[in-house]
């Protein structure tokens, strides 16, 4: 036991809980706990704006599946923090969030940068907590840890009073922590319920595995490809599921879901079985929920029992963690293998022959161009650059969809994006954090031109760390997702898409001291990457594409996923507009 | 339609807050909610009337099931279980018609727990629709106040029972 200051204490909790990199800002509250990481070991990186830090936290998380940790003062800190709290909460990804709160004594005075982080956090977090007793202090930093990395993960935050910091206490860090009592995780699901889903499997004729980010955070990527080559299904993946099987498994389809493949979304709609694996029925994977699927029968494993019959009614739910639901389901389906008739053995060879000939037949299409440089060439030149091995952050809008097409993931937890929230600004900061993560790693943060202004102030930290990130900017000059939705339903009425203006970025680059360029003309593209790659440093590449490109296939909102627009034609306009 | 719902929480700075959120996050309106301390002072049960749709109903109780604070949550809506509110009436009433009114009271097996030369303060328990019939009845007397407590429930199926230690189990743990 040593007496400790409460800031000591919560510094010390972070490193037993296995902290390796806190991503902050200091401010008036927190005082005390910088005063204590001025000479600690602990590694802090001071980010330039608070949502970034709770970015880059996701950016240390999604690339190691280990709880980032991000830290802000009172007041506006905190607020701060919010988007990158409730993006955590979409996607699950495990976050801890320390922030400070004005002292006790002045709580609910609207004293200065008070505001009532406990309230604001409540539902952009897994759980949260206020600590007000110093006593209570460590106790609760482990189990923020603990609750952001089991179960189905997800961002903790904890509050705490500046007092607390300052008042001091006994710690140990040997001392035994209590058991959450209304926090029980889920157990395995039983043999009974394993032989059901064994046997529902082996029935179907034309099964279609349908895999989300949920396997990834199980780390069940082994388990999923024998799932797959056992059953001799196909597979399509969500945003989120992106590499847990490897793109060039002969099993793999591709995306499914709005801005999905042709064969994705056609075996969707053909299948008798499908299987979702750790996913949410999301509406932007079903469209048109009574149009997904409509012959299938549903088997749905989840480790969140609210998932289950939420969006689309499963035949058959299994709750449980993906890793050893899908363990107990590969040694069954090995050991009864033979049950499977020579008939239905054959439809279903016959069935993955006719989704693997739709994916030959529509690839993912687009025109080439001698004078402008297509947002899908430079997809597939950073697809070569990466060779699947390269992670990959990505903002939000046209070019995540084209990046989510067009480039190859061979392992899990190479691709990090903002799919569920949708935030704008994600990219950059996400790709510091992956990087802090990740030294020995390539790591590519591929923006928009929109988003990027969101992030720019991150180039700061960037230059100020050395950080080798390389920063691809897909600049058609205009906020594209929106204005591809303008043009499709909206009569091409472009209001407030246009962003031009955008600055020169050798310039903008040498103005925070890193390198940096542009290109326009796609004969210089191979160049302009190979100088951006081969620089030691970080580089930020502007790319100017072709303005005016949509994104296809694409799936109007409310509409049946197999009625997909595949290629720009002026009849789409007539197609229903929605949210 | 009105859902019934009753968990068991533990009694924590926020809990409340958690538990409603998942409600008026879905714009659910809580037509009624009671909280209070169990034998285990640590814990409280709460029972929430809330206007849920039919399809809405499962749902809710597994998003409130995971929150951390909440040990068990159970929907009585369909089951068998008892149901009982408490309501505080005030009626100004003339004193020839009072005999009568404390006729009526007594059918209800009302009391009165405070009088004036003006009014009486009448309380009863009993089924939501007993209470809105005394209610009624009361109102055609002459103005009325009132409070209600909204809605207590207790299961009686046994697969809808809280986990909470019974005062025996309390005192030995305790000891």
């Amino acid at each position: 036991m040593a007496m400790l200051s409460g800031a000591q204490i919560l510094i010390e909790s972070l490193v037993r809980e296995g902290a390796e990199a806190v991503f902050g800002y200091p401010g008036g509250v927190t005082l005390p706990i910088y005063d204590v990481l001025y000479s600690h070991p602990l590694r802090h990186v001071l980010v330039r704006h608070e949502q970034n830090a709770a970015f880059a936290a996701q950016g240390y998380a999604r690339a190691t599946g280990k709880a980032g940790v991000c830290m802000a003062t009172s007041g506006p800190g905190a607020t701060n923090l919010t988007t990158g709290l409730v993006d955590a909460l979409m996607d699950s990804i495990p976050v801890v969030a320390i922030t400070g709160q004005v002292p006790q004594a002045l709580i609910g005075r609207d004293a200065f940068q008070e505001a009532d982080t406990f309230g604001i956090s409540r539902s952009a977090t897994k759980h949260n907590y206020l600590v007000k007793d110093i006593g209570e202090l460590s106790q609760t930093v482990h189990e923020a840890f603990h609750i952001a990395v089991s179960g189905r993960p997800g961002p903790v935050l904890v509050d705490v009073t500046k007092d607390v910091l300052l008042s001091n206490a006994d710690y140990s860090d040997e001392q035994e922590m209590e058991p959450l009592r209304g926090y029980r995780l889920t157990d395995d699901p039983d043999p009974e319920a394993i032989e059901r889903a064994v046997e529902f499997l082996w029935r179907a004729e034309r099964p279609y595995i349908y895999a989300g980010g949920g396997v990834i955070s199980s780390s069940a990527s082994a388990e999923l490809v024998r799932f797959s080559e056992l059953l001799e299904a196909p597979l399509a993946h969500t945003v989120m599921g992106l590499g847990a099987m490897p793109t060039e498994h002969p099993n793999f389809i591709s995306m499914l879901g709005m801005h999905g493949s042709y064969a994705a979304n056609m075996g969707v709609t053909e299948c008798d079985a499908l299987i979702g694996l750790g996913v949410r029925f999301d509406d932007r994977v079903t469209g048109r929920l009574d149009k997904f699927a409509p012959g299938a029968k549903v088997l749905h494993v989840d480790i969140d029992p609210a998932e289950i019959n939420k969006n689309r009614r499963a035949d058959l739910g299994l709750v449980g963690d993906a890793k050893p639901v899908l363990r107990l389901l590969n040694e069954r389906l090995a050991e009864t293998r033979t049950t499977l008739g020579r008939e239905r053995r054959e439809a279903r060879l016959a069935w993955m022959e006719h989704v693997r000939a739709m994916k030959r037949d529509h690839p993912y299409l687009y025109e080439e161009s001698a004078e402008e440089i297509k947002p899908q060439a430079l997809m597939r030149k950073l697809d070569q650059i990466s060779g699947g091995e390269a992670i990959v952050t990505v903002d939000v809008g046209q070019h995540q969809m084209w990046a989510a097409q067009h480039l190859r993931f061979n392992h899990p937890r190479l691709w990090q994006s903002s799919s569920g929230l949708g935030a704008m600004g994600f990219g950059l900061p996400a790709a510091m954090g992956a990087k802090f993560a990740c030294p020995d790693k390539t790591v590519i943060a591929i923006v928009g031109d929109g988003g990027f202004m969101m992030s720019l102030p991150e180039l700061g930290t960037i230059a100020a760390n050395r950080l080798p990130v390389k920063i691809v900017v897909m600049n058609n000059n205009t906020l594209g997702m929106v204005r591809q939705w303008q043009q499709l339903f909206y009569d091409k009425r472009y209001s407030e898409v246009d962003v031009a203006s955008f600055p020169d970025a050798s310039l903008l680059a040498a103005a925070f001291g890193i390198a940096g360029g542009s290109v326009t003309d796609p004969a210089d593209l191979d160049d302009a990457l190979a100088h951006a790659f081969d620089e030691p440093g970080p580089y930020l590449l502007n790319v100017q594409v072709t303005p005016e490109e949509c994104v296809y296939p694409m799936v109007p909102s409310g509409g049946a996923v197999n009625e997909m627009i595949l290629q720009p034609e002026p009849e789409a306009a007539e197609a229903v507009a929605g949210d | 339609m009105q859902q019934l719902i009753s968990l068991l929480v533990e009694n924590k700075p926020g809990a409340l807050m958690r538990v409603a959120g998942v409600l008026t996050s879905r714009g659910y309106n809580i037509e009624s909610l009671t909280v209070a301390k169990t034998v285990d002072p640590t814990l409280s049960i709460m029972t929430i009337v809330a206007e849920v749709g039919e399809d809405g109903r499962d749902l809710l109780i597994k998003q409130i099931s995971r929150l951390v604070n909440v040990i068990k949550a159970v929907d009585l809506t369909d089951s068998r279980a008892v149901r009982r509110e408490l309501v505080l009436i005030k009626i100004y009433v003339e004193e020839e018609r009072r005999p009568a009114l404390l006729t009526e009271v007594e059918i209800f097996r009302a009391r009165v727990v405070d009088a004036s030369p003006k009014a009486y303060t009448i309380e009863a328990t009993g089924s939501p629709d007993k209470l809105n019939a005394l209610i009624a009845l009361l109102r055609s007397y002459g103005p009325i106040e009132m409070v209600r407590s909204g809605a207590m429930a207790m299961a009686r199926a046994k697969q809808n029972k809280l986990p909470v230690p019974s005062y025996t189990e309390a005192a030995l743990s305790e000891g």
